[in-house]
């Protein structure tokens, strides 16, 4: 993302907040390795003046971590960050959140697709879309309260990539994947690229409001693992997803169960109606997040090129020594 | 909406499954099973089947019989054997929680009945799709109380056809109710096994529990009526609830109207 945002010359300056060093080197933008800690947050905001900030560190995988610390990060880290943001005489003109289609929940009185204003079917049962929904709820607080700041918040669907790796992308790696016997969702992706391209779309372009994100058409999940060459190990329908034994193998947050079951589709059509265009739709998310595993499989991993290195990185920042750029 | 750019990735399908989980080759092969059913066993007699359109969305609305309803196999085969399109049939959400059955449903053009749903198919996709307006009420319905047409709902399908812009097309079936005919409910075994209700059907008796499956080969013959269209603006917000209503029970009418006249036309149930 950041990476993206470099290349835009109109950009003054770049900052990344994050608790994890960076595994791309940076032109000019810099980091700070930060947790969402609120005093943390407000004084960066106030020092550099920041006038666009692009909230993308909630969680929207719950597998491996504990109910509390999603609720940590996504309630209480937003919750810091609209502050920081909202303070008297902050400079933040423009928010972008990037949220999850999970928020619409998954369940057998669900529309075929839904609209950014359909409502749920049920109410949340699991807890991180609890957490992403009191989280959009704090940030449309934040919209009310301050009339003068754009906000935009991007739903998106299951992301599926050469890179990023997320519970569905671990299941298809492997050559078993679960699925829930009987049931063949049809489920809907959007590229790694579609998400960087739609963020710098609605950044770029100064555009508010509530946007779905999701590539055109919906696989069942039989034809994804088809795609990616797996098979797919049925699990009982008739047992809570977190009581089977297999489940343990897999890895899976409880929220796949009924995305597992029902799957789940939602309208983009709003965000193509501010001129943003798909570079994939869901069968090219899949096409491409197996094309790179096929590679990985074949070359072995190939060794990072690049480590952070904080020391490293303030020198070709601040040393008046470095002459041309810091190069890789 | 398209990937309008020049390096858009490609879109690598293996199935046909639709966005709404149906499959033409799954359709393809599934009308091959039933065909022997269909013209052997109901030898399904239509008419005026002309007067469903070659394109555009249609809300088709029929009366419903029989315990396992043969009504809606028998429509959705008939017209797409017939004309060649597309049929989706609405269903209450339940289909979709049962394992395997939810599956094939939605891979032979079920779709969960919101009118969500059914705006999508008609307005935005120019779709046929079928909705029994009694619902349940139908084929829960005894034996003694054949043919006469339960009420049709609150009118949900009419307002779904008036916001959709789309005609409503009546059908008329017979044979339905004779195909699976309920002797009694049982209630309580209802509620244990969670379905809407359960019936002892003539099979059950005549056959065991084979009787499940095997419907008896009443003669189905189809009536299809003139399309009813109604004369008010798309895409309202509401619509008067009072012609809603009225609307809804004038098809009603000439539904059983029409039913009531084929049955004085046919000399046998087994035979038409």
């Amino acid at each position: 993302m950041i990476q993206a945002l470099e290349t835009d010359p109109n950009l003054e300056m770049i900052l990344g907040m994050g608790a994890h060093a960076p595994s791309v080197p940076f032109e000019r933008a810099e980091f700070v390795r930060a947790d969402q800690n609120y005093s943390i947050v407000n004084r960066i905001v106030k020092a550099t003046q920041v006038d666009t900030i692009l909230h993308t560190f909630m969680v929207t995988n719950s597998a491996g971590i504990s109910n509390r610390r999603v609720h940590e990060i996504n309630v209480i880290g937003t919750m810091n960050l609209l502050a920081a943001a909202g303070a008297p005489g902050s400079s933040v003109r423009h928010i972008v959140v990037k949220s999850s289609t999970l928020v619409y929940g998954s369940s057998a009185r669900d529309p075929n697709t839904f609209g950014e204003d359909t409502p749920r079917s049920a109410p949340a049962t699991h807890s991180i879309e609890r957490a992403l929904l009191e989280a959009e709820s704090l940030v449309r607080d934040f919209s009310e309260d301050n009339p003068g700041t754009l906000v935009t918040v991007l739903r998106f669907a299951n992301v599926l990539g050469p890179h990023l790796t997320t519970a569905i992308s671990a299941s298809l790696s492997r050559p078993l994947c679960p699925s829930i016997f009987g049931f063949d969702p049809l489920l809907q992706f959007v590229e790694e690229d579609d998400v960087v391209r739609a963020l710098l779309h609605v950044t770029r372009g100064g555009i508010p409001g509530l946007y779905n994100v999701a590539g055109e058409g919906r696989l069942p999940w039989s034809e994804v693992a088809g795609i990616c060459g797996s098979w797919r190990v049925p699990l009982s329908p008739y047992s809570p997803l977190k009581f089977h034994p297999l489940v343990r193998l897999f890895d899976l947050p409880p929220e796949l169960g009924d995305l597992l079951r029902y799957g789940r589709g939602v309208d983009t059509r709003r965000l193509a109606a501010t001129g943003f265009l798909y570079r994939a739709t869901s069968a090219g998310a899949v096409e491409s997040f197996i094309r790179a595993k096929r590679l990985r499989r074949a070359v072995g991993r190939a060794p990072t090129s690049y480590t952070y290195e904080y020391d490293v990185e303030q020198f070709f920042a601040h040393s008046p020594s470095v002459t041309g750029p810091a190069g890789t | 909406m398209p990937c309008g750019r020049d390096d858009a990735l490609e879109d690598p399908r293996l199935s046909d499954v639709d966005e709404w989980g149906r499959s033409e080759r799954f359709r393809a092969l599934a009308r091959s099973l039933y065909e022997p059913v269909y013209s052997k066993w109901f030898r399904v007699r239509w008419e005026g089947l002309e007067k469903i359109p070659d394109e555009g969305g249609a809300l088709l609305v029929a009366n419903h019989a029989g315990a396992i309803p043969s009504d809606a196999p028998v429509i959705m085969h008939g017209i797409e054997k017939e004309l060649g399109r597309p049929v989706y049939g609405l269903a209450d959400h339940f289909f979709r929680t049962v394992p395997v059955v939810g599956t094939l449903w939605a891979r032979g053009g079920g779709v969960s009945a919101r009118p969500a749903n059914a705006y999508r198919l008609l307005r935005e996709q120019g779709q046929l799709v079928l909705d029994f307006p009694e619902g349940t009420k139908g084929p829960s319905k005894s034996f003694t109380d054949r043919y006469q047409l339960r009420r049709f709902g609150r009118g949900g399908f009419v307002e779904i056809a008036m916001r959709a812009g789309v005609p409503i097309i009546p059908i008329a079936v017979t044979g339905s109710e004779e195909a699976m005919p309920v002797l009694f409910r049982l209630p309580a075994v209802a509620k244990v096994l969670g379905l809407p209700y359960f019936p002892v059907t003539a099979n059950l008796l005549a056959l065991g529990p084979l009787g499940v499956l095997v419907p008896f080969p009443a003669k189905f013959t189809l009536r299809v009526l003139d399309p009813v269209s109604f004369d008010v603006p798309p895409d309202q917000e509401r619509y008067s609830k009072s012609r809603v209503m009225d609307e809804a029970e004038r098809i009603r009418t000439l539904i059983q109207e029409s039913v009531y006249d084929m049955l004085r036309g046919r000399r046998s149930v087994w035979l038409g």
